[in-house]
């Protein structure tokens, strides 16, 4: 087990390494660059601005240096936690992101614990009772949900929380505890505004995680081990929690690899829609006005959150499953 | 042994005088030979039928395909056309009976008034107002694929009334024209989309799956590396550096790119793992043998023998190329007006005040969610069918 973990770790940095590049590729791709957009800007406005303060603004922001030179600055700021300086904002990066990376963290976790609590019994309910009439309609309603737009759904829904609750859903928590240090109060505030992002999140995962738990619980339910238990006399129900759920449930676990940047990639539009101080909104943002540095660290972040999830679920999937952890072989 | 001799003596030698048929046991019945000589394809298309609900997918999506042709026809109005007097009317119902007595279809035109207390625009039905339906007439002018002019409709409202099922915008457009006009951006992002996925796909698959070692090695984290990058935000930043200055068509074309691009890692992986477990057969070593080159290895023999699984997963992505397409355009990144998809036509659904006042703005989701369950249908089906040799 360690010998692997060692391993996994080993393969996470080259990995991040390379994904750092392509997000500072990325973020340079457009042309122009912010300060030649902030100088249209004001000249646009009337303002007349010295060469020498262009050239001093450019030295300032690093912007007069190559683009290899302004990566290994990034990214050696980077492992330093300094995430560079946000032109929009006139602030270092990590003031500006704030508690936006906590939050989508908390998103990402929450919709990822309800995608499992939602998805689980279901699955195993459509399995042990294959084509009947629940199936198929927990099988349809899965299917809208994947095929229904993430950013409507938040929509509909906001608006009938509206209605039938009164209360304005839009946000993460109420006004009042914006900006105030984290407590109990507010805590609970944040929870009672993260269900609706979770469940339209939620919806696009579920789909796939109910059927493919079903189809795993269905071949193991064909197998002779199963009729033995029940020729031996096993009640139904100790049986499948003891033997074929447990072997249906490794792809589980191994699947939040493909869950995760589905749900990071869900909450980016939804917090847009909804308005939630999380990473999204502010993505875009920042993409839109060529903020790079607030851009870069975003998807940097984004990125982090995936390959670190991976890698914990990994890490799940080897301490249940000993062929993996013996072999060596990475899942698929 | 005198007895059994005896006995032969006894019964009459008998000799057919027909000819002799070595095969006529093996001779199969026409119905037989129909199934025995039946080509993969048509086995699959066998299995394929027996999925109806597949079957109907691949029907709805037939028709909606064809529809792109003839949009400018089908359309009772054009996809620019504004009618200032009817903004944000609600959709009009077709009714057949007036009073009783049956007119065909027809729609009751609308008597608007403007409410002035929250200056919300009220529209309600005009029952003394009857506009029947024209079909097969001459309505909006058009360009027919921006080559022929023409007006000719299948569908056109009374010479003076309106035929707004669907509602209009807040620029008095008639929305179901424009989500007539829509699937043919709609529609074609994702064919376009996989094709590009497709080629990547097979390429890079298959080059690491027939070489293995270290060309293995560097696609393998390829894929990895570009997998765990979340989808949508990489889109996002990738339109975003899609140069400000390019024609509709040409950020059309490169959101089109950049799904592709970012998409073709699942059909890599599936490739790569097939051809690993295929390289190995005899028929591969002799074809090597023989002097065959790799990109005819690849191609010609191992290619073919799971190209119906690689369409099945083909099938089966693009409905995540048509929802980014949306979710792109719905968030200002992706196609811009006067291009109109889907995705478009939602980004006027973009606020809390539309799903109150204004619901049927959101109408444009209906066909993509159509579209994406008929995918992920046939997408099954096709899957269901692709290994026509295994099972039952």
């Amino acid at each position: 087990m360690f010998h692997y973990l060692i391993r996994r770790l080993m393969v996470m940095v080259p990995t991040l390494l390379v994904i750092s590049v392509l997000v500072f590729v990325i973020i340079q791709l457009p042309e122009g660059d912010y300060l030649s957009s902030y100088i249209a800007e004001l000249e646009a406005q009337g303002e007349k601005l010295s060469r020498e303060k262009v050239d001093f603004l450019r030295q300032q922001y690093g912007l007069d240096r190559s683009p290899v030179e302004q990566y290994l600055v990034w990214l050696g700021g980077m492992l330093r936690g300094d995430f560079g300086y946000s032109f929009e904002y006139n602030l270092p990066v990590s003031e500006v992101v704030g508690d936006r990376l906590f939050l989508s963290f908390l998103l990402s976790f929450a919709t990822i614990l309800f995608t499992w609590a939602v998805a689980f019994p279901i699955g195993v309910y459509s399995a042990t009772h294959q084509y009947s009439w629940t199936d198929h309609g927990l099988t349809f309603i899965g299917f809208l949900g994947l095929a229904t737009p993430n950013f409507l759904l938040a929509l509909v829904l906001l608006y009938f929380a509206n209605v039938v609750f009164g209360t304005s859903i839009g946000g993460l928590m109420d006004p009042e505890f914006i900006g105030e240090p984290m407590s109990w109060a507010k805590f609970f505030s944040v929870l009672e505004h993260l269900w609706i992002p979770v469940i339209v999140i939620g919806t696009s995962g579920t789909a796939g995680m109910i059927r493919r738990l079903r189809a795993n619980l269905l071949d193991e339910l064909q197998r002779q081990y199963v009729v033995t238990a029940r020729a031996k006399g096993l009640p139904r129900f100790r049986l499948l929690m003891k033997y074929p759920l447990r072997m249906a449930l490794n792809p589980f676990i191994a699947d939040i690899g493909n869950l995760l940047p589905q749900v990071v990639s869900g909450a980016a539009i939804v917090s847009v829609v909804l308005s939630l101080p999380t990473t999204g909104p502010m993505l875009l943002a920042a993409l839109q006005s060529q903020d790079m540095y607030l851009a870069g660290s975003f998807l940097m972040f984004l990125s982090l959150l995936t390959v670190v999830g991976m890698f914990l679920s990994d890490l799940a999937l080897a301490a249940l499953d000993p062929r993996i952890r013996l072999t060596g072989g990475t899942r698929r | 042994m005198s007895n059994g001799a005896d006995r032969s003596a006894s019964l009459e030698h008998y000799v057919s005088s027909q000819p002799f048929d070595p095969y006529s046991i093996e001779t199969l019945t026409p119905d037989q030979e129909r199934i025995y000589f039946a080509s993969q394809w048509r086995m699959m298309w066998w299995r394929f039928k027996r999925h109806n609900l597949a079957l109907a997918s691949a029907a709805v999506l037939g028709l909606l395909y064809l529809s792109i042709a003839a949009s400018e026809v089908l359309a009772p109005y054009n996809l620019h056309s504004r009618d200032a007097e009817h903004i944000y009317a609600p959709p009009q119902r077709i009714h057949l009976f007036h009073e009783g007595e049956f007119v065909g279809p027809f729609v009751y035109g609308y008597s608007y008034r403007l409410n002035m207390e929250n200056l919300r625009r009220e529209y309600s039905e005009d029952l003394g107002w009857v506009q029947p339906l024209r079909f097969f007439c001459s309505g909006d002018g058009y360009s027919f694929w921006g080559l022929v002019a023409g007006s000719f409709h299948l569908l056109c409202p009374a010479p003076d009334g309106t035929f707004f099922p669907l509602g209009t915008d807040r620029l008095g457009r008639d929305i179901l024209s424009r989500i007539i006009y829509g699937a043919r951006i709609s529609l074609t992002v994702g064919l376009i989309g996989i094709l590009i996925s497709f080629a990547l796909g097979i390429t890079l698959g298959g080059l690491a799956g027939y070489y293995g070692g270290w060309v293995d090695g560097v696609v393998q984290r390829l894929i990895e590396i570009i997998r765990s990058f979340p989808e949508l935000p990489l889109w996002m930043a990738l339109s975003a550096a899609l140069p400000v200055t390019w024609s509709p068509v040409g950020v059309f074309l490169g959101i089109t790119v950049i799904l592709g691009l970012v998409d073709w890692t699942g059909l890599g992986r599936a490739v790569r793992s097939k051809l690993l477990a295929l390289r190995e057969e005899d028929y591969c070593t002799a074809a090597v043998l023989m002097g065959a080159r790799p990109r005819r290895v690849i191609f010609r023999h191992l290619m073919p023998n799971f190209m119906s699984h690689l369409i099945a997963s083909a099938t089966l992505s693009i409905p995540s190329m048509i929802l980014g397409e949306t979710a792109l355009s719905f968030l200002g990144l992706g196609l811009r007006p006067p291009v109109t998809s889907w995705g478009v036509l939602l980004t006027e659904a973009q606020n809390i005040n539309v799903v109150a006042l204004y619901p049927w703005l959101m109408l444009p989701v209906v066909p993509v969610i159509v579209v994406v369950l008929a995918f992920n249908f046939l997408g099954d089906g096709l899957r269901d069918a692709a290994d026509p040799y295994a099972g039952h």
